[in-house]
């Protein structure tokens, strides 16, 4: 196994929907450039963009860093914000803490996070009120 | 299926200059500049034709057929794409124009609005039998197949797997072609007469198809010249010329005629390539299922507005929201004779729509990953202005022609620029910061 490791940081924005979504899609062009599997660039992007729309919604501002290895693709996301005071709860398919303006917009279904779980092979995920959260979501190449 | 890209376009070196114009507009970053000349990436172009549109020397040639080198068929049946009757004064009829072909060398012309009328009961049987992810695709645009094909590989099941009218309707008229005069099927030669060159690539290498029915395709703006003069002579003939062309028909010059079963809010139309990348990559991230169908046109104005028609697309969209006022509403179709023929397949496309991934960065995984860091590393250097001069339409595209070889470093204007300044001010003796760090173009001193 060779230690080749490919990483590139996206900034994300809180709050700043005309360009939410930046980051997941280029996440998805990077790795299709690479010329991963499509099913695999397909369930990071899903978790990808579930995690940047978290960061886009909820936090003030974040980073997702993008490592690739030809062992494994993994996305860790950081953010500033409000933090999740009970993580078990948010993990449970259909809660959610989206306010009316959230869920106008197709989101708050409370599928975000088990969604992230659903897609990933690993989902690692560590919240501090007040300060932010991070996850950190691996997916295994083979 | 072959390997290789056919494509519809092709640049004449002899007539480019080199202006940039058709790699700045090319929505899938699918051309350069090179040695002073437009090369296109076979891989990612899709044959939307805005490179045509653009060029001001003529430098982007379509490879649609010359209209003078159809005589040598048995039998040629015409089959004109209802964007043809959008191009003359309103007082030219569909029927007009159809005589006109007849009377210009075609031995047939066919109307399309039956297999227009024919396709919209298809995708409604289809829809309601239908069970697998959504929204659906429209397929009839052939660049937005391609573009499917190409860069969302995932979504090629989604693609409607319904035949498109023009199909259908070269097939039809085959058939009673054959029929008719005793000729075999294989000796009548069909001709789309098309708007876009981007048909040509469906008739070369139809997606979910073995093989197209249509046989070639002439550009509207090669025939416009010789058919005007025939069309003039029909009309001052009085001769009377039946109209087989319908409302329902001519709307598919701009919009696909969906099924009036299909509630209007589940489905969505999108029109120009701008737009349509950015639906696909909606669907692509697992938004928009609640819609049924999705139809994409990759111009802005559908097919009126395709690289090889002639009038303004709006004029045109206007003549044929008119025409449809004096055509026959009535839907030329019998839903019941449809559904056995539904049944047979007699509409559906036959093999799966296949992925057409572009090269990737490299053949391996570790490769890709080394070739990215380069090109991370390049891409950090350069200006960030895309300005093109280069030969590359961004930055980002620049770094990855750098990486994979197809481009120097030095070809970017402002790091040379940079690097000039500096030798410059070294033979003045002028004092430098000894960091030693690499300047970024226009960052100064």
């Amino acid at each position: 196994m060779t230690d080749a490791e490919f990483v590139r940081a996206y900034e994300v924005a809180g709050a700043d929907f005309t360009n939410a979504g930046r980051a997941s899609t280029g996440i998805k062009e990077t790795l299709k450039h690479m010329g991963l599997p499509s099913a695999l660039i397909r369930r990071v992007a899903i978790a990808a963009y579930e995690a940047e729309m978290n960061t886009v919604m909820y936090a003030r501002r974040g980073t997702m860093t993008l490592h690739v290895t030809p062992a494994e693709v993994v996305i860790d996301v950081r953010d500033e914000g409000p933090g999740i005071p009970d993580i078990a709860q948010a993990m449970q398919e259909g809660y959610s803490t989206a306010t009316p303006e959230m869920r106008e917009m197709g989101f708050g279904a409370g599928m975000g996070l088990p969604n992230i779980r659903r897609n990933t092979d690993e989902f690692a995920i560590t919240s501090e009120v007040n300060r932010g959260t991070s996850l950190v979501m691996t997916v295994r190449v083979s | 299926m072959a390997e290789g890209h056919y494509h519809s376009i092709r640049f004449d070196d002899s007539a480019c200059h080199g202006c940039m114009a058709c790699m700045r507009v090319c929505p899938t970053e699918a051309i350069r500049i090179r040695r002073g000349h437009a090369v296109m990436l076979e891989d990612r172009c899709i044959d939307c034709g805005e490179c045509i549109k653009v060029c001001a020397k003529n430098a982007v040639v379509p490879l649609t057929a010359s209209p003078a080198g159809l005589g040598h068929f048995d039998y040629t049946v015409a089959i004109p794409s209802p964007a043809l009757y959008t191009q003359f004064d309103l007082d030219v009829t569909p029927g007009t124009i159809l005589q006109a072909l007849r009377n210009s060398g075609f031995d047939a012309a066919a109307a399309l609005s039956w297999s227009c009328g024919a396709v919209t009961h298809a995708i409604d049987l289809f829809l309601s039998e239908y069970r697998g992810p959504g929204p659906l695709i429209s397929s009839f645009c052939p660049s937005v197949v391609r573009l499917v094909q190409i860069r969302y590989p995932e979504l090629v099941d989604q693609l409607l797997p319904v035949l498109s009218p023009r199909e259908v309707a070269a097939r039809e008229a085959k058939r009673q072609a054959a029929a008719g005069t005793g000729l075999a099927l294989d000796r009548v030669h069909a001709v789309y007469v098309t708007p876009c060159p981007a048909k040509m690539v469906s008739i070369v290498d139809h997606p979910g198809m073995e093989a197209s029915y249509i046989d070639s395709a002439v550009g509207i703006s090669d025939l416009f010249p010789l058919l005007a003069p025939v069309i003039r002579e029909v009309q001052t003939s009085g001769a009377k010329v039946p109209e087989t062309e319908t409302a329902a028909g001519l709307g598919w010059a701009f919009s696909i005629s969906l099924p009036s079963t299909l509630p209007a809010e589940d489905t969505m139309s999108v029109w120009g390539l701008p737009n349509v990348l950015r639906i696909l990559d909606d669907i692509d991230k697992g938004k928009l299922q609640r819609y049924t169908f999705i139809e994409c046109h990759a111009c802005f104005e559908g097919c009126v507005s395709g690289a090889l028609t002639v009038e303004n697309p709006y004029v045109a969209r206007a003549r044929a929201l008119r025409l449809q006022q004096s055509l026959p509403k009535r839907d030329p179709v019998e839903p019941g004779d449809l559904r056995a023929r539904h049944e047979r397949g007699e509409f559906r496309t036959t093999v799966p729509f296949a992925v057409r991934p572009p090269q990737p960065l490299g053949r391996d995984i570790v490769t890709a990953i080394t070739r990215m860091q380069e090109r991370d590393r390049v891409a950090a250097r350069l200006p960030g202005i895309d300005c093109g001069a280069c030969g590359s339409p961004t930055c980002a595209t620049f770094a990855e022609d750098v990486v994979l070889g197809e481009a120097e470093q030095t070809q970017c204007v402002v790091l040379r620029q940079a690097q000039l300044e500096d030798q410059l001010a070294r033979l003045a003796g002028a004092p430098r910061d000894a960091g030693g760090t690499r300047r970024s173009g226009h960052d100064g001193h």
